[in-house]
Formats: C-alpha cells, structure tokens, sequence
C-alpha cells in the first residue's frame, strides 16, 4: 500500500514541493478516499451490529457485536440458499473465465502471431464488438434462449460469458508485445509443434496478461445482472447478486438486515481477488495504456 | 463499426505485400517458414472457439433480433384467440417513434450521460493528477480507495447506495441532521442525479487508474526541463499532462458513453424502494425489457436493434471526432 509498491519512471525530489500545495493535494485527496470508502464502511460497519439493528444510530460507528449472529441467519434463511447462491456465482465466474480466457488466448496469440485470411476482418470484428456492449445483445439472446428452449439452464449464462472480444483484443497486444518472433521460430527448429509452442512457451509469457483478463472476466461475470435476472428464473440456480437483488425487493419477506450481510458477505470473494491480484492487473493495464 | 475493420485491413495488407506471397495451399515444407509449414489451418484453429461462440452469443441473437423485429404482434379485438404475428417489416418501427415512454428514456440516458460523463472522467482526471503530483502522500492508499468501488459489482453497489439514500436508514441525512438539511434521494427530479452517483463511484478509481497509467508514460525528462523552465505544477499538468493523457482519455470517453447507454442494474435495484420515481421504462433496456414482460416480443427486438443501432453510431461519431482533432 506504500508509495514504493510501483516504481514512477523518474524519482521525484520531495523537497521543493511547498507546505501549502501539500495540505491542500492531502485535502482533496482525503476528501476522495471518504467518498470513495464511506458506503464500503457503513456496509461493514452495519453488518456488525447485533441483528435488527442494522439501521440505527448513525450508521458510521460500531455498536455491539452481532457479525457471527448476522451470518448463520443469513446462512439459515429460506433453507440456507444465500450459500447456494455464492457457489453459483463461484462456478458460473470460474468456468465462464477460465475458459473465455483461454479462448481469447488462442484467438488473440493467433491474430498476433500468425498471418492468415480473413485476419483483418476477424480483428475488425473484434473492435467493433469490443464498442458494442454487452448487455445490448442480452435481450435478443433471451429472446433465442427463449425460442430454443435454453431458459432455466446454467448453459445460458455460461455460454454468452465465455465470449470476450475485449479479451481477444487485449491478448492479441499482450502476445504482439511479449512474445518475441525468435523463440517461436526456436520452437519450431527444436521440432516442437505449433500448439506445444503456445502451450509451453508462449502462454507462459503471456501469463501476467492472461492473470488480468482472466480477473477482468471474472469480475464482469459476477456483475453481470440482466442476463441471469432475465434466464433463470429459478431461485437454486440464481447467481448471489440476482438472489439478493430479489430479497431486496420482497422486503416484507425477507429483513433488510439479511440483505446488508449478505450484501458484505457477497463482496468478500472479489475484493480477496483484487487484493491478492494486485500485481497482475496493475501491470496489465500499465503495460495496455502505456503502448 | 467499417471504419474500426478498415485500419485493421489496410494494416495487415500492407505488411503481407512486404513479404512473399501467402503459400496458399502449399504442401508443408520441414523447416520451412511458418506460413508454409502450418497453413491457414493452424491459426484458424487457434480462433475456432472463439468464433464459433462469437457466431452464437453475439450474431445469432442480433440476427434472430432483425429478423424477429419485422414482426408484429397482432391481438384480437376481444382478447379470446392468441395473438398472431404478421409480417410488416416497418411496424415495430414506425411505433418506436410513436412510442413516448421509450423516447423519453432514450432522452434521459442521453441528459444522464451528457452530465456523467464529464464529471466523472474530470474527476478522474483530477485525481490521476493529484495523486500524479510531488505533493501527494500515500498514494498506494489512495490509488486503492478510489479503485476499492470498481470491485463491487453494479447491483451490490445499488444495493449498498439504495440504503445510504433510503429515508430510513441513511447515514448521509443522519449526518447532514445539524445542519438541517434532508436530500430527498428519491425525488423525482433528484433520481436520475441518484442513480448518475452510484455510477461514478463505481467507474471513477477505474478510469482514473487508466489515465494515471498513462500519465506514467510521460519521459521525465520533459517534466525535468519545464521544472527547470519555472513552469508550476499547475502549469505542468495542464500544459504538459493533460495533453499527454489524451488518448486514455477518449478511451475511456468511449467506454462510458457505452456505459450510460447500457444503463440497467442501478435504476431497477432503486426501482422498488424508490417510491415510484423510477418507472419500468426509466433506461431502454428496462423499457425494452418491459415489453418483454407485456408478451410483446417483436416490438422488444425492434427497441433492442435500434438501441443497439444508436451505439454504434454515436461512438463511431465519438471517435471520427476525437480523431480528427488529432490529426491537427
């Protein structure tokens, strides 16, 4: 967390940066952190209170103890589904981006490395898919899942999120950038086949890269909200954030406290990601916005 | 979406006249170069996976869509025989354009973005620079605290937000309470600006980590020599900085012009608790998703195409005009 975790291409001298300019940078940027972290804090905060009690005070301050309470209710509630959810979620994330990305490896490394027909248009489709979001072609694809009688299967999340233009693209500069010509063309006068070279030599070059798209799909996966709102309509197979978005709307059913645990809970398993992460998506979208 | 295949054409025509001629066909050669030995074959099978989901998640539903959308839905006067659908390729169309609600959502996600967006990329801007500047401490710690919201998923920021602006419950109004002041959240003027806060929580540690990337890039030579010049920080970072970060700027331009278009989790998660100040046709994904809901599939897809439509051109305008100022 120190300023010494990423080294700045220069190293400036701290000296002749006056007092007055220094409070206020300090001023502005303590004023950020407090916007950026008070809805983080207030959620953390209120998950401790004992149950029920989530909305008193001001909100901003502990006030008793209730975190284990608050977590077993939630893990018991309607039959222990919320856990249900999170391992949905886990798996849906997992298999999409796993293997979107390791699709988008072979697909990007191929555009970069490769000269073949149809190369052009294929990475012109890519970009032009890349500026279309996603979400748009979520309704049409409810509207075939719903005419080839995919609704309520986990393929029709899986599926659609194994696709990532974004990742192709990003993996197509990562492999132009880090994969030198010459220790292909060694490969191949080793005898090593074409796919052996991706598979030992050239995805191991490629791995920071692949770590952030890797991360980057995961994280979209899990945000996506209107795809698995729209397909599955049955609670066991919903992802965590179609299941609390839904208890949230039945607040007679379901207590609010049950959404504000849930709601920290469900953010642990992302932010574990980002944190032991760090390194790699740093370096990714360094080395993707500086060339 | 022609002009991004183009460049990329014109690119690799270029380099493939610069070497022999693509032996198309040839039989492999051991040891030859690699275009020889693996063919078309190999690389196409590199990208067959991708292609072929792309082809099914992204060209088959568009496809179905168009094709869908020239449909229209027709009932029966008393409601007792299932409605039929005729073809009438202008239909769904022609009511678009007729149709307020879904108008006036198009109307609101372009105020909402005209707004957002700047605000939030100038925040960032601010922010990438601040952090940037000799001044700053910490700046590990405030790099993650702005980034911390993009780890949050849309719907679970809504939620959190939904609480910080709900009479009930929100810390903001206890903390405002001394001074008397109480922020009808959910208002129904207030709403949009609601919903505009939550995206540029999540999106602004994003775009900022962007352009502070690229602020990296800078040589510190260049910094060094205007220092030497007597050029202030200020001076630095508008004369110098900025310009330097244009590219990541227009990026990310793009990038949440998009976003507002898509506009979606945060409205429908307000939509229960906001006592009706956000209607199912707020954005129009919700309004072509609540036809959806009415059984009206073709009219859905004709909403969904042109929305779709819309994108495409706006960003393809975005980024003809950010070009050409380049260019000058």
């Amino acid at each position: 967390m120190s300023a010494t975790t990423t080294k700045p291409p220069m190293i400036r001298s701290r000296r002749d940066a006056s007092v007055p300019s220094r409070v206020t940078v300090t001023a502005l940027l303590a004023l950020s952190a407090f916007y950026f972290l008070l809805p983080l804090w207030w959620l953390l905060v209120s998950a401790t209170k004992p149950f029920g009690e989530q909305f008193s005070g001001t909100g901003l301050w502990f006030d008793g103890f209730g975190l284990f309470d608050n977590v077993a209710r939630l893990g018991s509630h309607d039959g222990g589904i919320f856990w249900r959810w999170m391992l949905n979620s886990v798996l849906y994330c997992g298999i999409g981006a796993l293997l979107g990305t390791a699709f988008s490896a072979l697909a990007g490394y191929a555009l970069a490395k490769y000269r073949f027909p149809g190369r052009g248009l294929l990475f012109g489709v890519v970009l032009a898919a890349v500026l279309i979001p996603k979400v748009l072609f979520t309704l049409p694809l409810y509207l075939m899942f719903s005419g080839v009688g995919l609704m309520d299967n986990p393929l029709a999340v899986l599926l659609p999120s194994m696709v990532s233009p974004f990742g192709v693209y990003l993996c197509r500069v990562f492999a132009a950038q880090s994969v030198p010509d010459e220790v292909l063309e060694a490969g191949r006068i080793d005898g090593a086949g074409e796919f052996r070279i991706f598979r030992s030599l050239s995805v191991r070059m490629m791995l920071p890269a692949l770590v952030t798209v890797l991360l980057f799909q995961f994280v979209e996966i899990w945000n996506n909200y209107l795809l698995p709102s729209m397909v599955l309509g049955d609670d066991r197979l919903q992802p965590v954030t179609v299941g609390l978005v839904g208890w949230n709307a039945s607040h007679v059913a379901v207590p609010p406290a049950l959404v504000v645990v849930g709601s920290l809970v469900s953010l642990v398993p992302l932010l574990l990601a980002f944190l032991s992460l760090q390194r790699f998506w740093r370096a990714g979208m360094t080395a993707g916005a500086v060339k | 979406m022609s002009n991004a295949a183009a460049p990329a054409d014109t690119r690799s025509s270029r380099r493939s006249t610069g070497g022999p001629p693509p032996a198309d066909g040839a039989r492999p050669v051991p040891g030859g170069p690699r275009r020889s030995r693996s063919g078309a074959l190999r690389p196409l099978l590199f990208c067959a996976p991708f292609i072929v989901l792309f082809l099914g998640m992204y060209v088959a539903p568009i496809v179905y869509a168009v094709v869908k959308s020239l449909y229209t839905v027709q009932r029966s006067g008393l409601g007792l025989t299932a409605p039929t659908e005729e073809f009438d390729p202008l239909g769904n169309y022609l009511r678009v354009f007729d149709d307020g609600a879904f108008l006036s959502s198009l109307g609101r996600v372009a105020l909402f973005g005209v707004v957002q967006v700047p605000l939030m990329l100038g925040a960032a801007l601010v922010l990438a620079l601040l952090i940037d500047s000799r001044s700053a401490r910490g700046k590990g710690f405030f790099r993650l605290s702005s980034f911390l919201p993009y780890a949050v998923p849309g719907v679970s920021a809504a939620l959190i937000w939904s609480f910080m602006y709900s009479p009930q419950s929100s810390p903001i109004n206890r903390m405002l309470e001394p001074a008397g002041v109480s922020i009808p959240f959910f208002d129904g003027d207030l709403v949009l600006w609601s919903v505009a806060n939550i995206v540029t929580w999540s999106w602004t540690g994003y775009n900022m980590i962007i352009i502070y990337a690229a602020l990296q890039s800078i040589p510190a030579e260049v910094l060094e020599a205007a220092r030497m010049d007597g050029a202030s920080a200020v001076r630095i970072a508008w004369s110098i900085k900025v310009p330097a970060v244009r590219g990541a700027l227009v990026l990310t331009a793009v990038f949440s012009i998009i976003g507002s278009a898509q506009l979606y989790n945060e409205p429908v998660v307000l939509q229960p608790v906001s006592d009706g100040a956000v209607s199912s046709t707020f954005t129009p994904i919700m309004s072509a998703q609540s036809a959806i809901a009415a059984g009206n599939y073709p009219y859905a897809a004709a909403q969904s195409v042109l929305l779709a439509v819309l994108v495409g051109v706006v960003s393809f305008v975005f980024f003809t005009f950010t070009a050409r100022g380049e260019q000058e």
